[in-house]
């Protein structure tokens, strides 16, 4: 008996030790470039996971049939192996090690969300892995000295900073009186210090400062200290649930201020569930159709719209965009390497400095995107009800001009 | 700390308006939980999980063009099958063990309803506008929205019901022999399986109007269960069992004493502060407890 189960036991030990020897071969197979990505495509963040993944795969197929990536005269092809990391920090970060170490992956894709990115870049930078991130924005990811880390985004700290200098500049030139919300995150803590800094910057005083908790769901009494402050900006970063909270509360708290930012926006599709008491309100973006980058793989924002729309029913958020546009840098990077070693890719990516429909991209010493502003929006209604989001800033990119000071409740 | 909330009265009396009609809606969802406890001696964990379930038939009513104050009629309908369904399966097994039990059972239903609601609605934060306007008073210095008091004004006639129905029909009267002693009802030819059943179906109805009256006031997200239970728990503990005007002030009491810690400490403290009187309260009873102990002796 007892030999039987050692027998078994060692059998199946070198069962294991074969399949991951073998399987450490996979990162490239014939002309398969492998990469490995642990999405969420369960748990809380299972909808902008989804977002994600819709990204990723309409960049491979993309890239696949426009000819694929050319590295040494030869031709690959991209395929990624996803995982299901249930929206959990401990589970991405043991995918992230079973992907590198069992499966062979030699090229990562980013997770959804700052806090599965940090989760997942300290197994990543111990194995030497390139990995390509476009979904986690929180600062702190890009001050710990990762080598192997990409962000293709802006980071966390620029989401709300220029609409503090957008009130100022309204205000012509004066500094400005701000109340904030944000929730305790890393993430929206990020974004309060970009916005603490604008504040420093611009001379400008905040009035209210307050936490939100994870289970927000009602925020009366920061709103009615701003009823009782008046100050001249009202920011709020809670992810969708702050966004769609703070804009139910206002609305029926008829809650008076020249100008509301806001992150999460389109997430929360702020226009679609308020419908016109989410006019006027600014959102923090890092991406819009609207926007004019182009790239030869999707020509531009509003065609990469189209055919994100046409394959999968629904408009693309950012979420998708800047995920699409990781693939781009990931095949620019192989084909300046010109190889598949792992430090080289490395060093290429490092080198990056392109343009995609999604934005310029080139990426600091610390791997976050510096060359690629954040812009805002504004929900805009037509007097039918139907709601838009209109670029006002940066003045670069804007679509429509911005509409300030907010009107005041009793004038709607 | 902040003390703003004392030094503009009309900050106090919103805080205390919005807190006694927050309290109201923690009452209804509480005096379910205590109607349940007293009847089964059961403390049901998923009951936060229940209110939210009730939230997305409201949500999904609203979806489809029907105003989500209709929810408050056809979630407690179905969320009374569904009560009786998940008693059927699963709390008869535990209804008569003891209460650690059933505190594992309803904790696993808890983490099956979360888990089952994310994959079937997504991890969204969603809500449904009833667009009731807004009501001004003291020279448009508090506002109170109407949806508010909407939840507020359907609690009370909810619970008025409940009371009614209690007190005067033959399964009202089963339900309260058997939550003062189950074997006697038993032996008098009452048919505790059904009462039990009922119960169950009962509390979850409650918890299924407090849901959809929870998604035109607030938000809703499948993981956002957990402070409701938390929240009835703590009111029931404070005003004890089969005491409805009890659980009725000690909800309102709730209901001031968060938006005043919203105030002072700050929204972060919100639900912290809950914790925190639920222990302090659990501790003075204990103390009180063996007080009375020594005094015996």
């Amino acid at each position: 008996m007892r030999l039987n189960r050692i027998i078994l036991s060692f059998v199946s030990a070198l069962v294991i030790l074969f399949s991951t020897s073998v399987a450490s071969f996979a990162k490239v197979v014939g002309d398969k470039i492998i990469l490995g990505a642990a999405i969420s495509l369960t748990g809380k963040y299972s909808s902008n996971g989804v977002h994600t993944q819709n990204g990723y795969n309409m960049a491979v197929d993309r890239i696949n049939s426009m000819g694929g990536v050319k590295v040494g005269g030869k031709t690959y092809k991209f395929d990624i192996i996803y995982y299901d990391d249930e929206s959990n920090p401990k589970r991405a970060a043991q995918l992230a090690e079973r992907l590198i170490s069992q499966d062979g992956v030699e090229f990562m894709l980013g997770p959804y969300s700052s806090g599965l990115t940090k989760a997942i870049a300290p197994v990543t930078e111990k194995y030497g892995v390139p990995m390509v991130e476009a979904n986690g924005a929180s600062r702190s990811l890009f001050t710990k000295g990762y080598k192997y880390l990409f962000a293709v985004l802006a980071p966390a700290n620029l989401y709300l900073d220029v609409a503090i200098d957008l009130a100022v500049e309204k205000n012509n030139g004066k500094p400005v009186t701000v109340a904030m919300a944000f929730e305790q995150d890393a993430f929206s803590q990020d974004v309060r210090l970009g916005v603490l800094d604008a504040i420093k910057r611009t001379g400008s005083k905040k009035v209210i400062d307050d936490k939100l908790p994870k289970e927000l769901n009602d925020m009366a009494a920061t709103l009615v200290k701003v009823k009782q402050m008046k100050p001249d900006v009202l920011v709020v970063s809670g992810h969708t649930k702050g966004a769609l909270t703070a804009i139910r509360q206002i609305a029926e708290m008829k809650v008076d201020v020249p100008m509301l930012a806001m992150t999460h926006c389109d997430a929360a599709k702020l226009s679609k569930q308020h419908g016109k008491n989410s006019q006027y309100a600014l959102c923090a973006s890092q991406w819009h159709k609207t926007l004019t980058y182009k790239d030869n793989f999707f020509k531009d924002g509003m065609t990469y719209a189209a055919d994100f729309e046409k394959e999968f029913g629904y408009d693309p958020p950012y979420q998708s965009a800047e995920s699409s546009a990781a693939l781009l840098v990931f095949k620019d990077a192989f084909e300046r390497a010109n190889s598949f070693d792992q430090k080289k890719v490395r060093d290429a990516l490092a080198a990056t400095n392109m343009q995609t429909f999604y934005g310029n991209i080139k990426f600091a010493p610390g791997g976050q995107n510096v060359d690629k502003p954040m812009v805002l929006f504004q929900v805009m209604c037509d007097d039918s009800g139907k709601c838009e989001n209109k670029v006002v800033a940066p003045t670069k990119w804007a679509s429509a001009k911005l509409i300030h000071p907010v009107p005041k409740w009793s004038e709607r | 700390m902040d003390f703003m909330v004392f030094q503009y009265p009309m900050i106090t009396v919103q805080a205390c308006l919005d807190g006694i009609l927050l309290g109201i809606l923690f009452a209804l969802i509480a005096y379910g939980m205590a109607l349940q406890w007293g009847v089964m001696n059961i403390i049901n964990i998923a009951q936060g999980d229940l209110v939210i379930l009730g939230g997305y038939i409201a949500y999904f009513m609203y979806l489809y063009g029907i105003h989500p104050a209709w929810g408050v009629i056809v979630a407690p309908v179905i969320m009374y099958f569904l009560g009786v369904l998940i008693y059927k399966l699963v709390i008869n097994k535990v209804v008569d063990r003891d209460l650690f039990i059933s505190i594992l059972a309803t904790f696993g239903i808890s983490i099956l309803f979360m888990q089952l609601m994310n994959f079937a609605f997504g991890a969204d934060v969603v809500l449904a506008n009833s667009d009731y306007g807004t009501t001004m008073l003291f020279n448009n210095n508090v506002v109170l929205p109407n949806s508010k008091l909407f939840s507020a004004f359907i609690s009370i006639l909810f619970a008025i019901c409940l009371v009614i129905y209690m007190k005067k029909s033959k399964l009202g009267r089963a339900i309260r022999a058997t939550a003062q002693n189950a074997r006697a009802a038993k032996i008098l030819g009452v048919d505790t399986e059904k009462v039990y059943a009922a119960t169950f179906g009962i509390n979850a109805a409650l918890c299924g109007v407090a849901g959809a009256l929870i998604s035109i006031t607030f938000t809703i997200h499948p993981y956002m269960g957990l402070p409701y239970t938390i929240r009835s728990f703590m009111i029931v503990i404070v005003a004890g069992l089969g005491n409805l005007p009890g659980v009725a002030m000690s909800g309102m009491g709730l209901g001031v004493f968060e938006e005043f810690a919203d105030y002072i400490l700050g929204t972060e403290f919100r639900i912290g502060s809950v914790f925190l009187l639920l222990v302090l309260i659990l501790v003075y009873r204990r103390f009180k407890l063996s007080r009375k102990r020594e005094y015996l002796k």
